[in-house]
């Protein structure tokens, strides 16, 4: 896809989950818009998976491991046709399948997750099997960085460069935004570039919320044979809305009304 | 002391097998000769497992993750996702809960068909302490949907456990998750009556006065029981519980509703187990025997060798006799 279809899907996907979080009244309004340039990117532009292929397993695989930025991935999923676009519209409600973290109910969803910490560990399972059997699949893993705090992800970056799996991409949502505040006034991430790498992955580093720049680093993986890599892609948490971008106390918080109105009205100027 | 022709004394005639864990590691590889899709992850568990032959034999079937066990629950997850058979090992006391959030998350919530096996369960590592006691995993396990909880009795309950959690599946769909959990002191043959099904109780002794309801590797100490208190003239039944969940809530209300007094015996602390689980379904059914849980006591576990824990905490032949015996002289 042309960089500026994908430049012109993130302001159409920013305005789906501004939509779905307001209609189903809850959501993680920051991480979503932070992380969606990366789900546009891996669907419109890098990976092999579609509703067809869906039951084979000669394809690619996703794994959102930072789950609760469900909203995203759900409307680029309906973008795709793994959901009707109608069925946005019962998100959160009672015994929908789009609930607030994603789970293998909804069609093109890989794996349950939530819980943090358990994505990479996954997919580097998938990924080895892959290896294993000799097929072509990649996996694709966005992680965040708060997320990183949890030790599992460690152990399944020892066991994704023990066995050499380059073609395990993980992308660390980098947005410096937790919960409670800045990500370096929580844990010490950094340096986290150096840490990935001391783990035995090829690091590259890029603005996670320019399409083109996440395309170009993307479509070049494996960084190095033999290694899996790791795109720390540098994001800002509610991107593309005003009053939304940089404030942790977006994190799960729901646009009134106004405010999403507010926030069309941007996105509107940006399409 | 394994050996197929060995008597076991004052048993009666039973012979003695093998460690369950020898008997695991055997079926294993029999079913890695059947099954190309076969793996086994380990955490720094072959050894353990008695799978380092297995592992010498045929070293593409075994993934190691170093001693992680919840990136082996991932790990596997996602083996299994990807079209593979998986068997993850690692000692039952590590599995059950360092592991539990991935095996609740990952392979149960996400339905990823991985046969988990906790070696060395109970109290198996003996005088290594609490930190290697496996007295939480039934508990543990019981509350998360979509996992069958497995406590073999003797090899050949071991045996077909293992192949009916890890044989290739048929139509999609038809495995599921599987925790079983077994420890590595040899343990006597029992009589084979009926076919293995997970849910599906086997009674092994018949009695009409009395019943065992006994899991794991209780069972034939609880067999033994029986069999001093025959001699007292009280006939008692014995039935190995080897499914844990889902509970054969049909044999358990036929067995207790026709005798006067149940017990239920478990290597497991005395909270949250076969016995709690054999309570609410006789309740609730109106089953009233007299009632008692053998298991482990809610405190600091005493230090011994397993036989010697058991032995003290009344899970022998003279503890559960006695145990019986005062069950039915209170009535």
């Amino acid at each position: 896809m042309m960089q500026d279809e994908l430049v012109g899907k993130s302001i159409a996907y920013r305005r789906d989950i501004l939509t779905y979080i307001y209609e189903s009244g809850g959501g993680h309004t920051g991480g979503s818009l932070s992380c969606v340039d990366i789900i546009n990117v891996l669907y419109n532009s890098i990976m092999d998976i579609t509703p067809q292929n869906w039951e084979s397993l000669d394809r690619d695989f996703y794994i959102q491991s930072k789950g609760h930025s469900v909203e995203a991935l759900y409307v680029v999923l309906a973008d795709q046709g793994f959901l009707d676009r109608s069925e946005l519209k019962t998100g959160n409600k009672f015994g929908t399948r789009l609930i607030g973290h994603p789970t293998r109910k909804v069609p093109g969803v890989e794996h349950n997750t939530g819980g943090l910490g358990h994505g990479l560990s996954v997919a580097a399972g998938l990924a080895l099997a892959a290896k294993l059997d000799r097929r072509a699949s990649r996996v694709f893993c966005l992680l965040g960085d708060g997320e990183l705090a949890e030790g599992s992800n460690w152990e399944a970056a020892m066991t994704a460069a023990y066995y050499k799996l380059d073609n395990l991409t993980a992308i660390v949502d980098r947005n410096r935004l937790q919960i409670t505040g800045h990500t370096a006034d929580v844990n010490k991430l950094e340096p986290l570039a150096d840490k990935w790498t001391a783990f035995g992955w090829a690091v590259h580093e890029t603005d996670g919320n320019d399409v083109a720049a996440l395309a170009g680093e993307l479509r070049g993986v494996p960084f190095a044979a033999g290694k899996p890599s790791l795109l720390l892609a540098n994001t800002v948490k509610g991107k593309g809305v005003s009053f939304i971008e940089g404030e942790a106390a977006w994190h799960h918080k729901v646009p009134t009304r106004e405010q999403l109105a507010q926030a069309m009205r941007e996105l509107e100027v940006q399409s | 002391m394994s050996g197929a022709t060995m008597r076991v004394p004052g048993a009666g005639g039973w012979t003695m097998g093998k460690a369950n864990l020898e008997v695991f590691a055997e079926t294993v590889e029999e079913l890695a000769r059947a099954d190309p899709a076969l793996l086994v992850v380990t955490s720094d568990s072959r050894g353990s497992g008695k799978l380092s032959s297995f592992a010498t034999r045929m070293p593409e079937r075994v993934i190691e993750v170093g001693i992680a066990e919840q990136n082996l629950v991932g790990v596997a997850a996602g083996l299994a996702a990807g079209g593979r058979n998986v068997i993850a090992v690692s000692p039952a006391s590590f599995l059950a809960t360092r592991s539990l959030e991935q095996i609740k998350h990952d392979v149960c919530y996400s339905d990823r068909p991985v046969t988990l096996v906790g070696i060395s369960a109970g109290v198996s590592y003996g005088a290594l302490g609490s930190t290697h006691h496996s007295l939480h995993d039934f508990a543990a396990l019981r509350a998360i949907h979509n996992i069958t909880v497995v406590a073999p009795a003797d090899n050949w309950e071991t045996r077909e456990a293992i192949r009916a959690a890890a044989s290739p599946p048929g139509p999609k769909g038809l495995r599921s998750p599987v925790y079983i959990r077994f420890g590595k002191q040899p343990v006597p043959d029992l009589p084979h009556t009926g076919p293995f099904a997970f849910g599906k109780g086997r009674i092994i002794r018949a009695g009409k006065d009395a019943a065992f309801i006994a899991t794991g590797e209780t069972v034939w100490r609880t067999l033994r029981a029986a069999e001093a208190l025959s001699a007292r003239g009280v006939s008692a039944a014995v039935v190995s519980m080897h499914t844990v969940k889902p509970l054969d809530e049909t044999l358990l209300r036929e067995v207790a509703g026709a005798v006067r007094a149940v017990v239920v015996v478990e290597e497991h602390s005395e909270h949250g187990g076969l016995g709690d689980a054999c309570a609410r379904v006789l309740m609730e059914a109106g089953v009233s025997p007299s009632f008692r849980v053998v298991a482990l006591p809610d405190e600091y576990t005493v230090t011994g060798s397993q036989t010697e824990i058991l032995d003290h905490y009344g899970i022998s032949e003279s503890g559960l006799a006695e145990t019986m015996t005062g069950l039915l002289v209170g009535e």
